[in-house]
């Protein structure tokens, strides 16, 4: 390489580091310096009445697990911490699977109607997608509630005698969740289908495989990095949910995500709520490391 | 050996369910609308036509204080974030990749991979110091203001007006540019009158999601914003809490009226013109 | 660091709106803000005054300790003026802009958690009890097993408002114990009967006022004045005093160290103090002032609600929440924090 193409690389580079420092400095100031600060957080002491004491301490991340019983002082292994994070998890997981289960054939659908047709169901999914969470989810508490929608239609047509109530338990969490994370999974499976060559369904068909079996072992396989990607785009949102489950679960069901806002109103343990934080940072971050590891793999085959 | 019956690409029973999840989706949004026509105060059941919660909101001093600062927000945060959004993209696109290229990129997609509870909780704690900070040196008349929700606001914007202007630049054709410079146009020339033209549409479809997911934003204003500062979302998550009346559905109907027209603009706009 | 914080500040003062004339930011519990209160004085101070909500003086407590939350005006409960008063959140009152403080009636005057009114006027006051639908239940509602040891027919029905100090209070009261008890005896019976009875609640959270009104909730533990409310709309909900005691509490508006819109919060204050203001006030949220002379005022249904008007039989079963020591309150606060759990 000549002196005058080496300087041209060494300019192209500084400019595009200039132009995005704008961006960087926006960042830095509302995105990726306040994590930083909260890391910190979690390891000082939490003060009388809220905020932070500024003494080292490890208690914010022991608290995770375990807690001192206010009566005898001993450390036990925190039961109801525990039962959140597992709350949380299994809901998330949960709706991951079913958003999954009915998100794959609405995809399949959009992606087989003739191409002018495609766009209008794509902008239908989309709508939903990008309506405010919150009327998303109070939408669902007047179909959930004991005199809502669901229990008109379940009574009207004779299928229980009393209304059911669901509100404030794990299952409308469950649906709330479903029903506002479900465009986040069906998007993404989309692109992936719509990339799909049909030509090789019919060599399947050819070769005589029966539908079950063109679906296992030729769709699948291939539409994979959109589920994955579908997977983590409902997965990661559902973790840290704050919104469905504070207005769906009544103050008792409690995920992850009201957990840490608890820590900075009435629980009074600033360093416990940021070390909860990272925590949820940290396992998104796996997910997404997860993903990009086989998107990559994905990629590798061509 | 086209079997004209046999369509390669159905696949049994999803149909069925694709239509009842487009339905499942539809319905509790088309109640929400048609109980904001409801006479009657119940939530459940059906009293009558009325435009009566309409014109409550519409005199709620609270909603209309809301919107308005929903509405500066997001504007503010749509140009902030498209601006610094296009400069970045045209810094790290059509160009050889450089060292620390990927950071750049991870760090402006960063907001879309973090739960959007963590930033709150940063955010609050953050300028919470910066609050006392500027009390304790005489500066308490700064600690309230807009400013740091448009900041909040803009950073995570930053995300989704990247990467529709990303996406078009990469689209773009460069043989433009390089006859505007075989015409001996400077660089800046060439920016201003080919590649920012081309850019626009790009440009607009970004400010216009960024403007949507501001004004859709309920976690990280509620952690962030100070006394009465509530944005319409903030204040429809309080009303939630307490005052069930069908008047929460009018404020949802007339917001989602307003998502939807954006985003019709927005389709229109990106629509690969075939 | 410093120069870090100095350029956000600058951007924040580029695109700070500027706070205008005549503004007031009162933070108050919600929906206990008269709107007819604020066009009144709106109309005769021409100062807008701005009510943001908050539903327990926790959160109260943890936003503005938080700092920078652009509010002048708080109304904690008793226990917890002690508190703000304590940590300098809040300043003492200017009685000399107060004309209107001779108002305060007698029995308000010289509290134990505010002598001789310094620091905080009165705003309402009411206590804590149960409400109950005795459409769904129409066993002895004034005791505290209603929601520490819940009958059949409300399993599942019951909700217990989320207020640290009032329900492990009552928890304390039914176990035998004296509030702000250090006995640590009786506290793990609170907390092991807190605990064993949350299984049996459908939920911890606030607005009885809709969900009871809607049936969506058939009992919860309320405070009074919003039980009069329900009772408006579904007449056969009734309030119950826990006879092992329940709790009396008041509130009072505290004017912050930090407020910004310090003339108008005067302003404010002293109209309140009026007895024909304080009336619009209790008339919004059914519950009884602290201003003498506004019984006038005051909507008449009050006079003889149940809910306002202690019944004899029940007077003395009364307990007003003292200050705390700062032990008890740590107790409280664990306890409060597993139970939420």
């Amino acid at each position: 390489m000549s002196p005058a193409e080496d300087r041209a690389i060494k300019t192209s580079a500084r400019n595009g580091w200039l132009l995005s420092t704008p961006a960087l400095a926006v960042l830095i100031f509302a995105a990726s310096g306040p994590l930083l600060i909260v890391l910190v957080y979690s390891f000082l002491t939490p003060g009388q009445h809220g905020n932070v004491v500024w003494d080292f301490s490890t208690d914010g991340w022991v608290g995770i697990l375990w807690s001192q019983d206010i009566f005898t002082g001993e450390w036990a292994l925190a039961d109801a911490h525990l039962a959140i994070f597992w709350r949380s998890l299994w809901l998330s997981l949960m709706t991951t699977a079913f958003t999954f289960l009915v998100g794959f054939p609405t995809a399949w659908f959009i992606a087989t109607r003739p191409p002018k047709e495609r766009a209008l169901w794509l902008f239908l999914i989309t709508i939903p997608f990008w309506t405010n969470l919150l009327i998303r989810t109070y939408a669902i508490n007047e179909v959930l509630r004991k005199e809502g929608l669901m229990n008109t239609v379940l009574l009207g047509l004779g299928i229980t005698d009393t209304p059911v109530e669901v509100l404030y338990t794990q299952t409308a969490i469950f649906i709330g969740m479903t029903y506002v994370y479900l465009p986040l999974m069906v998007l993404p499976l989309f692109a992936a289908i719509d990339r799909f060559d049909m030509k090789l369904l019919e060599a399947g068909y050819d070769l005589y495989a029966s539908r079950m079996q063109v679906l296992r072992r030729i769709i699948l396989p291939i539409v994979k990095p959109g589920i994955i990607a579908g997977s983590i785009l409902v997965f990661v949102p559902s973790l840290g949910a704050y919104v469905t489950p504070r207005v769906l679960g009544g103050g008792k069901q409690m995920m992850i995500g009201n957990f840490i806002e608890l820590q900075f109103l009435q629980g009074k343990n600033w360093p416990l709520g940021a070390a909860l934080s990272m925590l949820l940072l940290i396992i998104v971050m796996a997910a997404l490391l997860v993903y990009v590891r086989y998107a990559n793999k994905g990629s590798s085959h061509g | 050996m086209a079997d004209r019956g046999f369509q390669v690409a159905r696949l049994p029973g999803f149909a069925t369910i694709a239509i009842i999840v487009f339905v499942a989706l539809y319905l509790p949004i088309f109640t929400l609308v048609a109980y904001s026509f409801n006479a009657s105060t119940s939530l459940a059941i059906w009293g009558g036509f009325s435009l009566d919660w309409y014109a409550k909101a519409w005199d709620n001093q609270q909603v209309k204080d809301a919107t308005v600062r929903s509405l500066i927000i997001a504007s503010f945060a749509a140009v902030i974030s498209t601006t610094v959004a296009t400069m970045a993209a045209l810094g790290t696109t059509r160009r050889r990749a450089f060292k620390g290229q990927t950071l750049i990129y991870v760090m402006i997609n960063q907001p879309l991979m973090v739960p959007e509870i963590v930033t709150a909780v940063a955010l609050m704690i953050v300028f919470g110091l910066v609050k006392v900070w500027l009390t304790s040196v005489g500066m308490g008349g700064l600690t309230t203001g807009l400013g740091y929700l448009i900041l909040a606001h803009s950073a995570f914007c930053i995300p989704f007006a990247y990467l529709p202007i990303r996406a078009r630049l990469e689209g773009m054709d460069l043989t433009l540019e390089t006859a505007a410079a075989d015409l001996y146009a400077t660089p800046w020339q060439t920016f201003r009158r080919v590649t920012l033209p081309l850019l626009a549409p790009g440009m607009i479809a970004g400010a216009m999601l960024a403007f949507v997911i501001s004004l859709d934003d309920v976690v990280i204003t509620e952690f962030v914003k100070s006394g009465g500062q509530d944005t319409l979302p903030t204040y429809m998550l309080g009303q939630m809490r307490r005052q069930l009346t069908p008047e929460i559905n009018a404020v949802s109907t007339m917001l989602l009226g307003l998502t939807v027209v954006l985003l019709t603009a927005f389709f229109l706009l990106t629509r690969k013109k075939t | 660091m410093k120069r870090l914080l100095s350029a956000t500040a600058l951007l924040m003062a580029t695109t700070g709106l500027a706070s205008a004339e005549g503004v007031l930011q009162l933070y108050n519990w919600g929906n206990y803000t008269s709107p007819e209160l604020l066009a009144k004085f709106e109309a005769e101070t021409g100062i807008k005054v701005t009510v943001t909500d908050y539903d327990s003086n926790d959160v109260a407590l943890a936003k503005i300790e938080a700092g920078g939350a652009g509010f002048d005006l708080v109304v904690p409960s008793a226990n917890y003026v002690t508190i703000f008063a304590d940590k300098g959140l809040t300043v003492p009152l200017d009685l000399a802009r107060l004309p209107s403080h001779a108002n305060i009636a007698p029995e308000w005057k010289d509290v134990a958690w505010d002598p001789g009114r310094t620091n905080s006027i009165p705003w309402q006051w009411g206590t804590v009890g149960i409400a109950v639908d005795t459409a769904v239940y129409s066993g002895d509602i004034n005791t505290s097993a209603v929601w520490l040891e819940v009958p059949d027919e409300l399993k599942g029905k019951i909700n217990v408002v989320p207020e640290m100090t009032d329900i492990v209070s009552l928890a304390t009261l039914y176990y035998g114990g004296e509030p702000c008890s250090e006995d640590l005896e009786v506290l793990k019976k609170v907390r092991d009967g807190l605990l064993a009875a949350k299984p049996n609640w459908i939920a911890m959270d606030y607005g009885a006022t809709e969900k009871m009104s809607n049936k969506d909730w058939a009992a919860s533990v309320n405070w009074n004045g919003s039980t009069m409310r329900i009772r408006e709309n579904l007449p056969t909900v009734v309030y119950g005093y826990p006879k092992e005691g329940y709790t009396l509490w008041m509130d009072s508006v505290m004017l912050l160290k930090d407020a910004q819109n310090v003339d108008e919060a005067y302003a404010f204050m002293d109209f309140i103090l009026k007895p024909e203001n304080a009336a619009l006030i209790s008339n919004f949220a059914k519950y009884a002032n602290g201003v003498a002379g506004s019984e006038p005022f005051m909507d008449p249904a009050m006079a003889t609600a149940p809910e306002v008007v202690i019944p004899e039989e029940h007077k003395a079963n009364g307990v007003f929440l003292p200050v705390c020591s700062e032990k008890s309150r740590e107790y409280m606060t664990a306890i409060w924090t597993e139970l939420q759990k």
